[in-house]
């Protein structure tokens, strides 16, 4: 198989421009979506007939929980190409993904207590569910921390890569903890088997959201993985003459 | 419509979930261009200051 592609997509200058010419293709959908999804969430749908209007918080806990693992995985993945095949390219996607990550896993811890208020009559329980969505905070905050407190980039990159790719088993356990645990958290609403257990006019708003979320990761992924390279590559030939024009 | 702010009751947590939300979206975006911008002034500085020394 030729492999040419992939080397000239990895090769910093190629990439610099293509993460520029698709941000406003993520972007722009992206805003579409939200604010689409938005008016279907907080308008259109009905109230739930248990959780009357405060249902309406999925529609922000779902896709930000969504994007915490989204992210992770797509950090971890990053992480592992950049350590195998010894491409920096990756290496910087990884490091452009963790603050990202880390944000949306806070957000789906707060909205999540928030909602869990109400609902539970408690802020936080150390159930499966919420702990090791916890313990993804603290994955990236991990992964955040070892690369800051290596100077050489090389092995702050390797580093870093490697507890990324260990924190990878916690993923399904946060996917699957509803179900192999006792929890006050509800099950999966999307992925159970056979159909979704919600109602058209409520489920769609959340699938707008959960892809708009997702492209929305997209636009400030490739904003991000632009000054990951800038900073990489600062003293390279071909970026002077693409930042100065 | 001050019957659809109260929210069923619930506004005091429907709301600033939503807040939160618009927060992380808003800062992310700010975040990451400011990274950009100051990558990129960062790159034209050495660039002007290595044509000024050869």
């Amino acid at each position: 198989m030729n492999w040419t592609w992939f080397h000239k997509l990895a090769s910093p200058p190629h990439a610099y421009r293509i993460a520029g010419g698709l941000l406003p293709w993520f972007g722009w959908p992206a805003l579409l979506l939200i604010v689409a999804g938005l008016y279907g969430g907080l308008v259109l749908a009905p109230a739930d007939y248990q959780q009357g209007d405060a249902f309406r918080i999925v529609y922000v806990h779902a896709p930000s929980a969504w994007l915490s693992m989204l992210i992770y995985g797509t950090m971890a993945t990053a992480a592992a190409v950049g350590l195998i095949w010894r491409i920096k390219l990756a290496h910087a996607v990884a490091a452009a993904s963790a603050p990202i990550g880390a944000s949306f896993t806070v957000l789906a811890l707060a909205t999540g207590a928030i909602w869990g208020k109400p609902m539970w009559g408690t802020w936080w329980v150390w159930d499966a569910r919420l702990t090791s969505e916890l313990l993804l905070l603290f994955l990236y905050a991990g992964v955040i921390a070892l690369r800051a407190s290596i100077d050489d980039r090389d092995r702050s990159d390797r580093a870093s890569a490697v507890l990324a790719i260990v924190g990878v088993v916690n993923l399904p356990i946060i996917h699957y903890s509803v179900y192999w645990w006792n929890t006050l958290h509800q099950e999966s609403t999307l992925t159970k088997i056979g159909k979704p257990s919600m109602a058209g006019e409520m489920l769609w708003p959340l699938l707008v959201m959960l892809l708009g979320f997702t492209l929305y990761f997209g636009a400030v992924l490739m904003v991000r993985l632009r000054s990951e390279i800038l900073r990489r590559e600062r003293d390279a030939s071909w970026l002077r003459a693409e930042v100065g024009s | 419509m001050s019957g659809y702010f109260s929210m069923g009751g619930y506004a005091a947590f429907v709301w600033p979930c939503f807040l939160l939300t618009a927060i992380v979206l808003v800062w992310n975006v700010i975040a990451a261009r400011r990274l950009h911008d100051a990558a990129r002034i960062k790159v034209l500085r050495r660039a002007s200051a290595a044509k000024g020394s050869s």
